[in-house]
């Protein structure tokens, strides 16, 4: 990216404080979905050591029942979580739904697409993670 | 070149005064940008391009900025002012409510000095979506002498037609950062209004130019471009109501 187009570039992409909620839920949606992935790529490692027979298969388990594997695993609920409530939103939104009918605007303008029904969406998916979260976490800890 | 400067001139007793921040940088010999800080007096309704031309006027006219119709019609005085993209002709000093008021050009266009940028980019993406009506026969010829429409289909368009095109959703959308290539807010909600327009014809051919991998697809409904435009057109529903109808959910 050359300096001349004066770009924000991925500073400015990540950057959540100027634009509201929306702009938070942008920035948690990317996240999770790059972690998502990341933890796609370990599970399909993790799952191959079935390969190495029973012993290898409970060496590698015993080896991520860690208290950090435990706050990874309940990251990766909430990661789940999120993508999937606020990606159900933002699929609606994209198919036009829920995003307000055009109308003539009236000063102050109030954008009709960032409208209540989304925020709550937003609002919900955030409660939703992190109640299942703890859920996780209590589950793994409990004992 | 960072400096404070008083600018001393008979102000009525009911002015306060702000320190404006103005971004400078000239690309044929500057390595980076860097502020002049100017202190400014100002009344509840001067607004930042007032303070801008006041600076201009009194201490430094080699500021560069591009202004014109000073109410918010032209679309030409775009500019980051504290942080967000906001025109400077509609921003008054007083609603920002900081002591310190920073200015700086647009992001995703290119500076041609201090706070003007280059439009070559929008005006050619909004050209390449075709902003205007497409059909085989024209009102000259027809038998009607006008197209005539109702008023919800006018309703349909009518909002986005309120485009001045300064550039403001481009600059805040967060897929704009980083892909040079991306269509942008401004022509996917010119493309809505003219594909939502009773009287156009051309819906496939426009809908074929935005259906590319740098097109309505990398829109990911942030909805900063709607937050930010100073005439209520809202882009991003435009373009999730253009996306619904290439979906196949709109008819």
């Amino acid at each position: 990216m050359s300096k001349d187009e004066h770009r924000e570039g991925i500073g400015g992409m990540i950057n959540p404080r100027r634009y509201g909620i929306e702009r938070v839920a942008y920035l948690l949606m990317r996240l999770s979905g790059l972690g998502l992935l990341a933890y796609f790529i370990g599970h399909i490692y993790e799952t191959s050591n079935i390969l190495r027979g029973q012993v290898g298969w409970n060496e590698f388990m015993e080896m991520i029942s860690t208290t950090e594997g435990h706050i990874i695993m309940s990251i990766v609920i909430a990661m789940c979580v999120f993508h999937t409530v606020n990606g159900v939103r933002v699929m609606l939104g994209h198919g036009g739904v829920g995003v307000g009918k055009p109308t003539r605007p009236d000063y102050p303008y109030d954008p009709a697409s960032q409208n209540y029904r989304h925020k709550i969406g937003i609002y919900s998916a955030m409660v939703l993670a992190a109640v299942a979260m703890m859920y996780g976490l209590a589950v793994m800890f409990g004992e | 070149m960072a400096q404070v400067s008083s600018i001393s001139n008979e102000q009525s007793p009911t002015a306060k005064s702000i320190i404006l921040k103005i971004s400078r940088y000239n690309p044929e010999h500057d390595e980076s940008s860097q502020f002049m800080e100017f202190n400014v007096k100002y009344e509840k309704w001067t607004t930042v391009l007032e303070a801008i031309l006041d600076v201009k006027k009194h201490y430094d006219h080699s500021v560069a900025v591009r202004y014109s119709c000073r109410q918010a019609t032209c679309g030409s005085c775009g500019m980051i002012i504290n942080g967000k993209p906001r025109l400077a002709c509609f921003t008054k000093i007083s609603e920002l409510d900081s002591n310190v008021v920073t200015v700086e050009p647009m992001n995703n266009f290119p500076v041609i000095r201090d706070l003007a940028v280059k439009f070559e980019k929008l005006f050619d993406t909004h050209q390449k979506i075709k902003p205007y009506l497409i059909r085989d026969d024209t009102e000259l010829i027809s038998d009607e002498k006008e197209f005539l429409q109702t008023p919800e289909e006018v309703e349909q368009y009518i909002q986005f037609a309120n485009c001045i095109k300064c550039g403001l959703c481009n600059s805040a959308c967060p897929t704009m950062a980083t892909d040079s290539s991306f269509v942008g807010p401004q022509a996917l909600a010119q493309a809505y209004r003219y594909v939502a327009d009773s009287r156009d014809k051309g819906k496939d051919s426009r809908l074929k130019i935005i259906d590319d991998s740098h097109g309505i697809w990398r829109c990911h409904f942030a909805g900063s471009c709607s937050q930010v435009c100073p005439k209520g057109v809202d882009p991003a529903m435009g373009i999730q109501l253009l996306r619904g109808y290439m979906l196949g959910f709109r008819s």
